[in-house]
């Protein structure tokens, strides 16, 4: 008995079945996993009206992607579903790094408070994405069709024309934009007949999910490099929710996937790290090798792919799921505002240039962790060894030991969206980069600044006083434009709210400091929460041509000043 | 005296560790050797203090 019961959604027919025409819809996401759930959420929260198919009728199957990272924390929250993964996950900040029979060092993964997510919580992904499906279901804009599987796949110039395969046979129908969300083996691009090319790492992992009677270990993320327990390979546990832990063994390249899936193999590996006379139960094995792989484009005409389907790295750091849930914040935005009108087709180009560079950030990334765990010839092995060594008394060497560098959002720069800064700042998220979190006050209660976003853009506008009228009403005007600003007044202490505009207080200076900020500083904010553009001083004009240049209106050099 | 720094010094170490290894990559054991060799001479040379040098040996020997 598994200590997760699989929800069965069930096959229900759908109108575009008994269509006399094939529908056209404006979005279709294909595959209902982390990312392309996400996908439709956010866009559901947009006004979009979205139709998701996946080929199951249940969520993940095994817990897979268990390492939820704070910026993707911080996107469910936007879409209103981190709350009941933050209470049901296992919040954890700190790792530890073990060599042989000696521990090396421990670091910490969110040295600094005051922000509203932690840096990781541990959920298993059947769990994740059973909340969003909740949250789906909740939603009147999402149309989800379990066991619809893509059986055909036709990309035109202003539409795509899907053939969808049911229980009850074959329908048709077709849609503005699809967006590919279909996973590592992705369905779609295949019949797009797009290469997947990469790398193959040559070595094979253990991966088991042990409930275990009494809590052998803390709730750390706890890493071993040639343990007496698993000599020669790397081993790695983790605490995941329901008193469930996940095991990562390394076993090479000549290791048989079959036979050591089979508990007669498995259950002494298993005791091997727990103890011998501990009780445990099995309940998900899987062998796994991996690659690095990922498409040259994320963009084909109304194609859109996200996730596993666009990029493919290796586990180390949990990058698949957490830069899958990125993919889709970066997208949703932008096709609504394409779909809307609002913006240029190009626009989703720039999802494009801006994933990609995450795409190969991550996989530079988790390949350094894959050659600094499964060291490939003797000097790699000989300097692998060396640096953790070295590593128990000296800094430096800390900073090589390379278990996997674990998830952080990636800084879109360069980018056609962004605005470069024209005046100093010291450090703070600059144009490319998520906005950071801090503690607010607002309304007179504890609230935090990510949280007061409301999914469109934001100015944030940094004041040490009363904001004199001249500056009210440009802030509100903002807020007014086509595509309106939101304006947020962040002051030091409670002030009188002019013209209506909301005012926030940075109760403990968190935000001054985070942001560098200044009296008169004002930052720019896309509905994905990423920095566009920021200023000493603010000028409407200025913040105007921003927003034309970050929804693809206004080209890269027409700097308007 | 100059002392040993054995804070980092790098910015990106990532980036130094990739660089070291992919200089052995393909390479046999007599051949990564010699090249590991040439690279303690060429970096003590650049570093010429013979007290620091003589410290870092001392820690390198710590273990082995």
């Amino acid at each position: 008995m598994g200590s997760y019961t699989y929800p069965k959604f069930g096959y229900r027919i759908c109108a575009d079945q008994t269509a006399p025409a094939p529908p056209r819809h404006d979005v279709v996401v294909v595959g209902a996993g982390l990312v392309g759930l996400t996908a439709a959420i956010d866009l559901a929260l947009k006004g979009v009206r979205v139709v998701v198919i996946d080929d199951d009728d249940t969520v993940s199957q095994g817990s897979r992607s268990i390492c939820q990272a704070k910026r993707t924390l911080e996107i469910w929250d936007r879409l209103g579903c981190a709350a009941p993964m933050l209470a049901k996950g296992i919040t954890w900040q700190t790792g530890k790094i073990f060599f042989r029979d000696r521990k090396v060092f421990a670091f910490d993964l969110q040295p600094e408070g005051g922000h509203r997510f932690p840096a990781f919580i541990n959920l298993q992904q059947y769990w994740v994405e059973q909340y969003l499906v909740e949250r789906a279901q909740s939603l009147p804009n999402i149309e989800l069709r379990w066991r619809n599987r893509l059986a055909g796949l036709t990309a035109h110039e202003d539409h795509v024309r899907l053939e969808v395969e049911t229980p009850d046979g074959r329908y048709v129908c077709t849609a503005d934009w699809v967006i590919a969300a279909d996973g590592a083996r992705s369905t779609a691009r295949r019949m797009m007949g797009l290469d997947f090319r990469g790398k193959v790492f040559e070595d094979r992992f253990l991966i088991a999910d042990v409930r275990v009677d009494g809590a052998k270990f803390p709730t750390e993320r706890w890493f071993w490099f040639d343990p007496p327990f698993h000599e020669g390979g790397s081993a790695l546990v983790h605490r995941q929710a329901d008193g469930l832990w996940r095991v990562d063994l390394q076993l090479g390249w000549t290791a048989d996937p079959e036979s050591e899936k089979r508990p007669e193999r498995v259950i002494p590996r298993l005791k091997a790290v727990f103890g011998a006379d501990t009780a445990f139960d099995l309940e998900w094995v899987s062998v796994y090798t991996f690659q690095c792989r990922r498409l040259e484009r994320f963009r084909h005409g109304r194609v859109l792919f996200a996730g596993d389907a666009a990029h493919q790295v290796s586990p180390f750091g949990a990058r698949g799921g957490n830069s899958g849930v990125q993919d889709a914040d970066n997208l949703c935005w932008k096709l609504a505002l394409v779909l809307k009108g609002l913006a240029p087709g190009t626009l989703l180009d720039s999802y494009d240039a801006e994933r990609s560079l995450a795409a190969d950030e991550n996989v530079l990334i988790t390949t350094r962790s894959t050659d600094f765990i499964t060291p490939k010839g003797a000097a790699s092995k000989l300097f692998r060894d060396a640096v953790l060594q070295l590593a128990e008394r000296h800094p430096f060497a800390r900073h090589l030991v390379n278990s996997g560098r674990l998830s952080l959002p990636t800084l879109h720069d360069p980018s056609p969206l962004n605005t470069p800064d024209r005046d100093a700042f010291a450090g703070a998220p600059g144009p490319g980069a998520a906005a950071t979190d801090a503690p607010l006050l607002c309304d007179g209660a504890p609230d935090w600044l990510l949280g007061t976003l409301n999914g469109g853009f934001s100015g944030l506008y940094f004041s040490d006083g009363p904001v004199s009228a001249d500056t009210a009403s440009q802030l509100a005007a903002l807020d007014q434009m086509p595509l309106p600003v939101r304006p947020l007044i962040v002051a030091p202490a409670p002030a009188p709210s002019p013209q209506g505009l909301r005012v926030v207080v940075d109760r403990d200076g968190s935000a001054r400091r985070r942001y560098d900020a200044l009296p008169g500083t004002f930052y720019l904010l896309r509905p994905d929460q990423h920095v566009c553009a920021r200023w000493r001083r603010f000028d409407p004009r200025a913040v105007t041509a921003a927003v034309d240049r970050a929804t693809g209106r206004a080209a890269p050099h027409q700097e308007h000043s | 005296m100059n002392k040993l720094r054995t804070e980092t010094a790098f910015e990106r170490p990532d980036d130094f560790y990739e660089l070291l290894i992919e200089t052995h990559r393909g390479l046999s054991d007599e051949q990564s050797a010699m090249i590991n060799a040439k690279l303690i001479l060429l970096l003590s040379n650049h570093i010429g203090d013979l007290d620091v040098i003589r410290e870092a040996l001392h820690l390198a020997k710590q273990g082995v």
